[in-house]
């Protein structure tokens, strides 16, 4: 291969390190009014009144919207494909407020200043209600989040709003209570995981205007364009054909722009004044009303043989999804989904449970997606397990793994909101990896403690993980390849590189199908007008699924080139070969730029053209061995991590340096799940980690010695032999942490975040018992 | 208000607001290189030099700036343009919105006497968050960076 498997650089990365105009907010109209939002203050409320007068009267204010002034259309802002697996229980505004940050009314002015005097002057009588902040009492509570008639499911989800229940599931294979009653060992836990913050550097951030044909255009910092322009569509009662969205570049993503944000107030502002508007949300916005990683309490069942076989797994989950139902569902399916399958050699094997709605920020999609809980659960088990049966947690993974050739029941089971789809695995590279890692780490030596001074002692932990490569027989994406004259060529893409340089791998699927250099591929992305469709980035889709419609197109305009210069040359096409240069006959030869320049002007003039489609019909887990050595302050519970070893197959790597850097991000977010973020409330529901400075994300220097290696894989069913790697690399670090925090002290913690406070407690606790 | 200052070593006078940051002046006049992240002096990704020093752009009165020198990542382009190839090689560009920043922050690095050791650079840039790449390319990158100058 000539250009698959290249570490070529990004092809936007200079530019934006020029600080080009290149952004959301960059690109938004100049003269654009300023939205913004009044949010609650309680975390439960009715609005008995929303007095507008004095806010509606200042000069410079343009708009003053409240509930009584938009369509009563029940939305999801989940961004999902149609129809959508979350319940629709929201409107652009609301008679009622459901946490703190929840819109109360928005205010449209010329100036941010005017905008934030007209907020100030809104008067607002509160009914305030007794708010669910407890999400192990809101099944059942008093208070009920979503009485409104209008909220519904769009096909059935388990949603029970009178219980407060957004979503429920079960799935079993075999009867695993007769397994876990007849196995010789059987361990029980329950694990909590707490919510997590994207913090994508730059903020949620859209701007809309009307063209001169009075469509409405779109430009948003978003994972899913397409989804943001048919949801505002149903939102504002407009039809879809009257909305164009473009993503620019957009500020990192990782799962918190797939969700609609300010899109709709900011559409509505735009629809009612006739004038451009957008909307920056603030750091504290961001935090307050955007959406989290979904909490949940998983309560996990292994039985097994004295020898270590897997008997039956049993996972049984409770997940908050916040004030609203984003992504309800298919967060908590793939906490089983995208984990049970590691060990397919089970008996029996079930897993289910609810989702439920409290009074805090709404959960959604998040990097992992329920798979880094589902990991936190069933890999500390595991390691608890093996120690129960005092033996390697490494050799109790290998006895019980997933191998290539193999499949489990749970692949056709559980989709994504629906049924799955089956499917054998042909790559597995898990056995190269975990050696790897172990060699890397210096597990034989390492394993599990030694002294590291006085009151400090070091140990080692591990996990391994899975993922998908998009959702099966849902993601759907395309791409159109066309010639220009003097032979360069655009693909246009539906598919949303958000940092993660998908631009740029995809140029050089196209490339290398095409037999030609990256760099004429010119990649233009991401616009509902312009270019064709794409479900969006999320699911770990693009590489895998987006990449196979670039890799048709290129394959169908190849064999263009190859037609048209025989034509040119006179000769039959099955004697005709392109080899990226030029088409060559068996008399001649002409090249790429005369091909193209003649198609255009001169000679059977026409419009080369190509376009591929893909859905993807199955969905090959990428596979992790992660290791990781800390260091703890016995005196003060402090963790420090001194090493993480994480060996990866992501079949073949379109772009080795791209694929490896999205691994060590991702370890670095899972780092800053398992040791310090945690989304905090206050006892009467009010966010209290609302800035940078008291949600703490891992700086550079909090950051360890990181080894990511990519081991020799190839998947027959992936573009080039690719899967994907955008998110395995989260999965890992709590449970691989909490295990060496274990293998270090003989405390087990099992409730994230692994703060020094959280071990020392247990350090004492262990000490007096 | 009116404040008359050196912009990228250019005379400029603007009129601007009393309560507005130097992010938000900066901005809206069209200086798209310096972002907004934080809002609270945390990320570094409305970094700016202020009379040579590194300031955070969001947390600096517009006003504050006034008979002072301000430079922005639009003020060195050759050294960002070096900065950008040289995270693009090693695919630790990535969304790139903290890169300009980081990009401020070398410079300012670069203002001080004598080679950078690691200790000079990890203060450097530890205001410079990134999101993205878990720090380690931009490490490799950043070294090579300064390897390869003359």
């Amino acid at each position: 291969m000539n250009e698959v498997g290249k570490s070529l650089p990004k092809i936007d990365g200079v530019g934006l390190a020029m600080g080009r105009p290149a952004f959301t907010d960059d690109l938004a109209p100049r003269e654009a009014l300023v939205v913004r939002a009044l949010r609650s203050p309680h975390p439960f409320a009715r609005l008995k009144s929303i007095d507008t007068a004095a806010a509606e009267a200042m000069p410079g204010v343009a708009c003053v919207l409240t509930w009584k002034d938009v369509p009563r259309i029940a939305v999801t802002r989940a961004g999902q494909g149609h129809p959508e697996p979350s319940p629709r229980d929201r409107f652009i505004l609301d008679e009622y407020v459901r946490h703190v940050g929840d819109e109360v009314a928005v205010v449209a002015a010329d100036t941010a200043a005017t905008a934030a005097a007209a907020l100030d002057v809104l008067a607002v009588e509160y009914e305030v209600l007794d708010p669910v902040l407890d999400f192990e009492q809101a099944d059942g509570h008093a208070s009920v989040l979503h009485p409104e008639p209008e909220a519904h499911e769009n096909f059935p989800i388990g949603f029970e709003p009178q219980r407060n229940i957004a979503s429920a599931y079960e799935m079993h294979v075999g009867d695993v209570d007769k397994v876990v009653a007849e196995s010789e060992v059987v361990v029980r836990r329950t694990y909590y995981t707490q919510a997590q913050q994207h913090v994508a550097l730059e903020p949620m951030v859209c701007a809309t205007w009307l063209d001169l044909h009075g469509r409405l255009n779109v430009v948003t910092s978003t994972q899913t364009p397409w989804h943001v322009r048919r949801i505002m569509a149903r939102a504002l009662d407009m039809p879809v054909s009257e909305i164009r969205v473009n993503k620019p570049r957009i500020g990192g993503g990782f799962g918190g722009k797939q969700m609609i944000h300010g899109e709709l107030l900011c559409g509505l502002v735009t629809r009612r004044t006739g004038k451009a508007a957008k909307m920056v949300y603030s750091r504290r916005e961001v935090f307050t009303a955007t959406n989290t990683r979904h909490p949940m309490r998983m309560e996990i069942t292994l039985a097994a043989h004295p020898d270590g076989r897997l008997r039956a797994i049993d996972m049984q989950a409770l997940s908050d999804t916040g004030a609203y139902g984003e992504h309800a569902l298919t967060v908590f399916m793939v906490a089983g989904a995208k984990t049970l399958p590691l060990y397919n050699k089970v008996e029996a094997v079930r897993f289910g449970g609810k989702t439920v709605y409290t009074n805090h920020a709404p959960g959604g999609a998040y990097r992992g997606y329920g798979a880094i809980q589902g990991n936190y659960a069933l890999e500390s088990a595991l390691a608890e397990l093996a120690d129960e049966l005092d033996l390697d947690p490494v050799e109790l993974r290998r006895l019980n793994m997933i191998a290539e050739g193999e499949t489990s029941p749970i692949f056709a089971i559980m989709g994504e909101g629906t049924e799955g789809v089956a499917q054998t695995i042909d790559s597995c590279k898990l056995p190269e990896c975990i050696d790897r890692g172990m060699e890397l780490i210096g597990w034989n030596d390492k394993f599990p403690r030694r002294e590291a001074g006085p009151d400090r002692v070091r140990g080692v932990g591990m996990a391994l993980a899975m993922q998908g490569s998009g959702i099966p027989a849902i993601d759907m994406a395309a791409a159109t390849l066309k010639l220009n004259d003097f032979g360069s060529f655009n693909l246009l893409i539906g598919a949303t590189d958000l940092g993660t340089g998908s631009d740029t791998i995809l140029a050089q699927i196209a490339a290398e199908a095409l037999g030609v250099a990256t760099d004429i591929i010119k990649v233009y992305s991401s616009d509902t007008d312009r270019t064709p469709f794409d479900t969006g980035a999320y699911a770990s889709s693009t590489t895998y699924v987006s990449g196979h419609a670039v890799r048709k197109a290129a394959e169908k305009m190849k064999a263009e080139l190859i037609a048209e210069g025989a034509a040119m040359l006179g000769c039959d096409p099955q004697a005709a070969v392109f080899d990226g240069r030029e088409v060559r006959g068996p008399g001649g030869a002409i090249s790429l730029e005369d091909l193209s320049t003649r198609l255009l002007y001169s000679r059977n003039q026409k419009q080369l053209c190509t376009t591929g489609s893909h859905l993807c019909e199955k969905s090959p887990p990428p596979y992790m061995a992660a290791f990781a050595e800390v260091e703890v302050d016995l005196g003060t519970g402090k963790v420090d991590l001194i090493d993480y070893v994480a060996v990866v197959d992501c079949g073949q790597a379109i772009n080795p340096n791209l694929a490896r850097v999205q691994v060590e991000g991702g370890l670095v977010q899972g780092i800053g799940m398992a040791l310090t973020e945690d989304v905090r409330y206050g006892k009467r529901g009010a966010l209290l980690t609302r800035d940078m400075m008291t949600y703490k994300i891992p700086a550079r220097q909090d950051v360890p010695r990181i080894t990511v290696e990519l081991v020799d894989s190839h998947e027959p069913s992936g573009p080039f032999g690719a899967k994907s790697v955008g998110e395995i690399g989260i999965d890992t670090p709590p449970a691989v942490i909490a295990n060496a925090v274990f293998n270090a002290t003989g405390v087990r913690v099992r409730d994230l975040p692994l703060t020094p406070e959280k071990v020392l407690m247990a350090l004492r606790r262990t000490q007096e018992s | 208000m009116k404040i008359t200052f050196a912009l990228n070593g250019r005379e400029t006078t603007w009129e601007i607001e009393p309560v507005e940051t130097l992010l938000e002046a900066l901005r809206r006049h069209g200086l798209t290189g310096v972002k907004q992240g934080c809002d609270t002096a945390s990320c570094g990704v409305c970094t700016v030099l202020l009379d040579g020093k590194p300031v955070p752009s969001c947390a600096v009165p517009a006003a504050r700036v006034d008979g002072h020198a301000v430079l922005t990542v639009e003020g060195v382009p050759e050294k960002a343009r070096a900065v950008g190839e040289a995270l693009a090689a090693e695919g630790a560009d990535q969304c790139g919105y903290c890169a300009p920043g980081l990009v401020m922050s070398l410079v300012a690095m670069e203002q001080e006497p004598g080679p950078p050791d690691e200790d000079k650079i990890a203060s450097y840039l530890a205001g410079n968050l990134c999101r993205c790449s878990g720090y380690a390319s931009q490490s490799r990158a950043i070294k090579k960076y300064l390897g390869g100058k003359p």
